[in-house]
C-alpha cells in the first residue's frame, strides 16, 4: 500500500471517530450550551433559580414547544410550514369570535379550533401534493398571510377576552409547586412523538421520504399520503398552540399573527438537529431547542434587556443554527468522501 | 497544412477500472460529414469529451490542422475551432435567440453591450441557417429544431471548422430533421467539417460521407459510406464474442405471470404487450431510448399511463401507484439506484424494509426484532459486505449498494420481479452475485424481467428476449430460436425486420 493510500486511510478512520464522537457529542452539546445558559443566568440574576420562574419558563416553553413539533415532521420531510404561527391565533381568534357570538360552552369552541386548524393544516399539504406547488416555502407563506388577514377579520380586529375556564385549562391550570398543565401534555406529546418517529413504520416513512422522496414512493409508499399527514399534524399542533395561548394570557389578538412565532418552532428544530435537506430530526434534540429559546427570552426580561436587542440575539441565535446546520452537512459530506476512498 | 481539419492519432483515455478509449483512430476533413456509430457504453461520449477538451487523453495525439494540441479544458478546444452541439441542449430558455448566440462572446460597445448589432448579426446567421426567426423573443418559445439551429448558430459564430453533432435527431420531429439535414449540407458547402453522432442507420447513408465504427472503447473501421451496409455496420458494431460471465441456470416454465397489453403512452409508448412467465428471465433489449424503461415503469405504476391492460396471473389489474404493483406482487429494481432506488443518508436497516414495512411491524410498533433477523439474513444471503445493518448506505460501493436494493425486493415478497439494467456501474464479481440471485428466483418459480443495454448480458442470462425501438415492441425471441444471436437482436433494435 502507497504512503499516501495510507494517509487518505488514517485521516479518513480519524475523522470517523471524530465525527462518532461529534454525533453522540452533538445532543450532549446542546445539553451543555443549556447547562452553561442556565448557570450564566442564575450568577447574573438570582430571580432566575428559583422555583416560580423555572415554572415560568417551563409555561413559555409549551406554546414553541407545540409549534416545533409540526416543524419538525414538515422539516423532516425537506418541508417547512410558515404558516402554524398565524394558524395558532388564527384558531384563537375563532375561539374569540364564538366568544363575541355569544357562545359559552368552551367544548365547542376547542373542537372547532382542532377541527379548523388542523383543516388548515391539511390544505396546506393538499396544496403540496395534489396541485404541486413547488416548495411549502411559498404556499405556506401565502397561508400565514391569509390566515392573519382571516383573524383580524373574524373578531372585528379587536381582542377578545372572558374564556370559559375550560378553554383556558390548558395554558393556565397548574398542579403541584406551580407546575404548568401544559408542560405536562408537552412531555407527553413528546414522549408519544418520539416513539412515532423512531418506532413505527409511518415514523420510519418520513425520514426516508425526507432523504430520497422518489426511491420512498417506488418503494410502495404513498408519498403524498404521508406529506398530508406531516402538514395536517403541524396544523393540529398549531390550533393546540391557539388554544394554550388563549389560557396563558387570557385573551385573543388577531395582531399576534405577525409574531416570530414561526422562526422560533424552527429554530428549535434546527438546534435541535434538523436539517433543511430533510431526513433528519428528533423530538429530543427540538425540546432542548425549545428550552434554549425560552431560557434566552427569559433571560434576557429578567435582565431588563431592551426587547429590541432581545430580537437582534435571537435573530443571531437563528442565522447560528442555520449556519450549524450547513457546517454539519459539510461534515457528513467529507466524512463520507473519506470514508469512501478508504475502500 | 494537413488535408485533415482533426486527427486523433492511438488516443486512449483510461478511468479507473476501465479504458474507456483504446487507441482510436478518427480524422475529419474539411467539408465533410463524417458519422460516427457505435452501441451504448462504446466510448463515443469519451471520444466526444477528448475532442472537445472536457477530458484529457491518457495517451495519443490530438492534431487539429496540422498541429498538436493538448486541450486543458473546454475553452482551449473551442479556441481551436471545435463547437459541440450536446444531446442535452444549453438553451437559457427565457433568454432571447440573440442572448443565447451571443452568450459568453457578447458583443460590447465601450461598458455596454451592442444589442443593436448582435440583433443583426444573429439574424444574419439564423437566416443563412434556413431558420427566420424573431430573434428578440426569448429562445424557450421556439421548438427543438429551432433551439438546436441556436446552438449551431453559436458554433457559426465562432467559426467553428469542425461541429460536433451528438444524437442530433434524437427529439426532433421529422421535418426537423430534414430541415437538419439541409443545414449539415449547408455547412459543408461551407467547408465545415461535421462529426455526426447517431444511433439511426439510415441517417447515416443519407448523410454521411464517411463513417466510423467504435466498439468497447477501440477503433474498428473508417470507410466511406458506399463501402457500408446495414448487415456490414451492425456486423462491425456488435462483433464480440461471448465469453463465460454468465452462469446462467434454467428454472421450469410455469404460468404466464404478467400480461401486458396495448400499453400506451402518447409519444413513449405504443401499444407495448408482452408476455412474461414464471420460472423464466425475460429479457427487454433495445437501445437507450427504445421505451423499455418507461414500459417497466409504467407496468410499475411509477408513470401514469394513456392506455392498456395489465394482467398478473390471468387476472387484470388496476396499477396507479408503486403501492398496487406491490400489492399486485411485481417488485421494481430502477435503472437509477442512488436517485430511485436508495435512501442513501439511512442505514442498510431501513433501506432492506422499505417495501414491507406491514410485514415488519407488529401492532404499531416496528418489530425490531423481525427486522434485525431479516437484516441479518439478507447481509448473508446476497453477500452484502458492510461492517452492521447500522452502516449508512451511502457509503457502500456501487455493488453492494444494488444488493440492498435486491434485498428490498426480496423481502416485500413478489411473484415479478423486474430489474431494470441491475448490474450498470457495478464490477465484474458482483454481477456474477446479481445474476445468481436472479437465477434463484427463476428456480424458485418466480418470474424476472430484466432489462439491459449489453447484449452479452441479455443473450446470457434470458430465457426470451423482447426487442424494443421507439416505444414499440419489434420482435419476440425464443432462446432456442434461430433469431437468438446478436446480429438479429440488434437488428431489430435497428428497426429491421427478421424473417422467419
Amino acid at each position: 500500500m502507497s504512503d499516501k493510500v495510507k494517509e487518505v486511510k488514517d485521516v479518513a478512520e480519524v475523522s470517523e471517530k471524530a465525527m462518532k464522537k461529534q454525533k453522540g457529542g452533538f445532543q450532549l452539546g446542546t445539553v451543555l450550551a443549556l447547562v452553561l445558559m442556565c448557570v450564566i443566568l442564575s450568577v447574573l440574576n438570582h430571580n432566575f433559580y428559583n422555583v416560580t420562574n423555572i415554572m415560568s419558563v417551563f409555561k413559555q416553553t409549551a406554546f414553541n414547544a407545540f409549534l416545533a413539533t409540526g416543524m419538525l415532521l414538515c422539516l423532516i420531510t425537506a418541508g417547512i410550514d410558515l404558516s402554524v404561527g398565524a394558524n395558532a391565533v388564527f384558531c384563537a381568534c375563532i375561539m374569540g369570535a364564538m366568544k363575541q357570538a355569544g357562545m359559552s360552552s368552551g367544548i365547542l369552541m376547542i373542537l372547532v379550533a382542532i377541527l379548523l386548524g388542523t383543516a388548515v393544516g391539511m390544505t396546506n399539504g393538499l396544496l403540496l401534493t395534489k396541485l404541486h406547488l413547488p416548495h411549502p416555502f411559498v404556499s405556506t407563506l401565502g397561508m400565514k398571510n391569509v390566515l392573519w388577514g382571516l383573524a383580524l377579520v373574524v373578531t372585528n380586529s379587536q381582542m377578545v377576552s372572558g374564556f370559559p375556564e375550560s378553554v383556558q385549562w390548558l395554558g393556565k391550570k397548574t398542579i403541584v409547586a406551580g407546575f404548568p398543565v401544559s408542560f405536562l401534555v408537552i412531555i407527553a406529546l413528546y414522549v408519544v412523538m418520539h416513539i412515532f418517529l423512531s418506532r413505527t413504520a409511518l415514523g420510519r416513512s418520513i425520514y426516508c421520504l425526507g432523504g430520497n422522496k422518489e426511491a420512498t414512493r417506488l418503494s410502495g409508499i404513498n408519498t403524498d399520503r404521508v406529506l398530508l399527514f406531516c402538514y395536517s399534524v403541524s396544523g393540529l399542533m398549531a390550533s393546540l398552540a391557539g388554544i394554550l395561548s388563549v389560557g396563558r394570557s387570557g385573551i385573543c389578538n388577531g395582531a399576534n399573527a405577525t409574531q416570530p412565532y414561526d422562526t422560533d418552532a424552527i429554530a428549535a428544530c434546527i438546534i435541535g438537529g434538523a436539517s433543511f435537506m430533510g431526513g433528519k430530526g428528533t423530538m429530543i434534540g427540538t425540546m432542548l431547542g425549545c428550552l434554549i429559546i425560552a431560557v434566552l427570552r427569559n433571560g434576557f426580561t429578567l435582565l431588563s434587556v431592551d426587547s429590541a436587542v432581545q430580537n437582534v440575539v435571537l435573530g443571531l441565535v437563528i442565522i447560528l443554527s442555520v449556519f450549524m446546520d450547513v457546517v454539519r452537512e459539510e461534515r457528513e459530506v467529507k466524512r463520507r468522501r473519506l470514508a469512501s476512498a478508504k475502500k | 497544412m494537413s488535408e485533415n481539419i482533426i486527427e486523433l492519432r492511438n488516443v486512449t483515455k483510461r478511468f479507473p477500472g476501465v479504458v474507456a478509449l483504446s487507441n482510436m483512430q478518427l480524422t475529419i476533413k474539411p467539408g465533410e460529414i463524417h458519422g460516427l456509430i457505435g452501441e451504448n457504453g462504446a466510448g463515443k461520449s469519451t471520444l466526444i469529451k477528448v475532442l472537445t477538451g472536457v477530458h484529457q487523453p491518457d495517451e495519443g495525439q490530438i492534431i487539429v490542422e496540422g498541429q498538436e494540441c493538448k486541450f486543458k479544458d473546454p475553452n482551449e478546444s473551442k479556441a481551436k475551432g471545435i463547437a459541440c452541439v450536446y444531446q442535452e441542449l444549453n438553451i437559457e430558455k427565457l433568454l432571447s435567440v440573440t442572448d443565447n448566440v451571443f452568450i459568453n462572446n457578447w458583443t460590447k460597445k465601450g461598458f455596454l453591450l451592442d444589442y443593436n448589432s448582435m440583433h443583426k448579426k444573429a439574424s444574419e446567421i439564423m437566416t443563412s441557417l434556413g431558420q427566420d426567426v424573431d430573434v428578440h423573443k426569448a429562445a424557450g418559445t421556439y421548438g427543438m429544431g429551432i433551439q438546436q439551429m441556436i446552438e449551431i448558430a453559436k458554433a457559426v459564430l465562432l467559426d467553428a471548422k469542425v461541429i460536433i453533432m451528438d444524437e442530433p435527431t434524437s427529439s426532433l420531429g421529422e421535418k426537423e430533421v430534414a430541415q437538419l439535414m439541409k443545414t449539415c449540407r449547408d455547412l459543408k458547402a461551407r467547408g465545415i467539417g461535421i462529426l455526426f453522432v447517431s444511433h439511426k442507420l439510415e441517417e447515416l447513408f443519407e448523410l454521411c460521407d464517411r463513417v466510423t465504427v467504435m466498439r468497447d472503447g477501440e477503433f474498428i473501421a473508417t470507410k466511406d459510406i458506399s463501402e457500408w451496409d446495414n448487415d456490414s455496420l451492425i456486423a462491425a458494431m456488435v462483433g464480440r464474442t461471448l465469453d463465460n460471465q454468465f452462469p446462467k441456470e434454467f428454472g421450469k416454465k410455469g404460468e404466464c405471470f404478467l400480461k401486458v397489453k396495448d400499453l400506451t403512452i402518447g409519444g413513449v409508448l405504443d401499444h407495448v404487450s408482452f408476455e412474461a412467465y414464471g420460472g423464466q428471465i425475460l429479457g427487454l433489449a433495445g437501445l437507450v431510448g427504445a421505451g423499455r424503461t418507461e414500459t417497466v415503469r409504467a407496468v410499475f405504476g411509477a408513470d401514469p399511463i394513456d392506455g392498456g391492460t395489465i394482467e398478473v396471473k390471468g387476472k387484470e389489474v388496476k396499477i396507479k401507484s408503486p403501492e398496487h404493483a406491490i400489492e399486485a406482487g411485481i417488485a421494481l429494481l430502477t435503472e437509477d439506484r442512488k436517485g430511485q432506488g436508495l435512501v442513501l443518508a439511512q442505514p442498510i436497516r431501513t433501506n432492506l424494509i422499505l417495501s414491507s414495512l406491514k410485514e415488519h411491524s407488529s401492532g404499531v410498533l416496528l418489530d425490531e426484532k423481525k427486522i434485525e433477523e431479516n437484516g441479518q439474513r439478507n447481509m448473508s444471503d446476497l453477500r452484502i459486505k458492510a461492517p452492521s445493518l447500522d452502516e449508512i448506505t451511502g457509503q457502500l460501493s456501487g455493488g453492494n449498494q444494488q444488493k440492498v436494493v435486491i434485498g428490498k425486493w426480496v423481502n416485500a415478497d413478489a411473484d415479478i420481479y423486474i430489474f431494470d439494467e441491475p448490474t450498470r456501474g457495478i464490477d465484474v464479481g458482483a454481477k456474477v452475485e446479481v445474476y445468481n440471485v436472479m437465477n434463484r428466483l427463476v428456480k424458485a418459480g418466480k418470474c424476472v424481467i430484466m432489462v439491459s443495454s449489453e447484449m452479452p448480458e441479455v443473450l446470457g442470462m434470458s430465457d426470451r428476449v423482447v426487442v424494443m425501438r421507439g416505444g414499440k415492441v419489434m420482435a419476440e425471441i425464443d432462446r432456442d430460436s434461430k433469431h437468438f444471436n446478436q446480429e438479429d437482436i440488434m437488428k431489430a433494435a435497428w428497426g429491421g425486420s427478421l424473417d422467419e
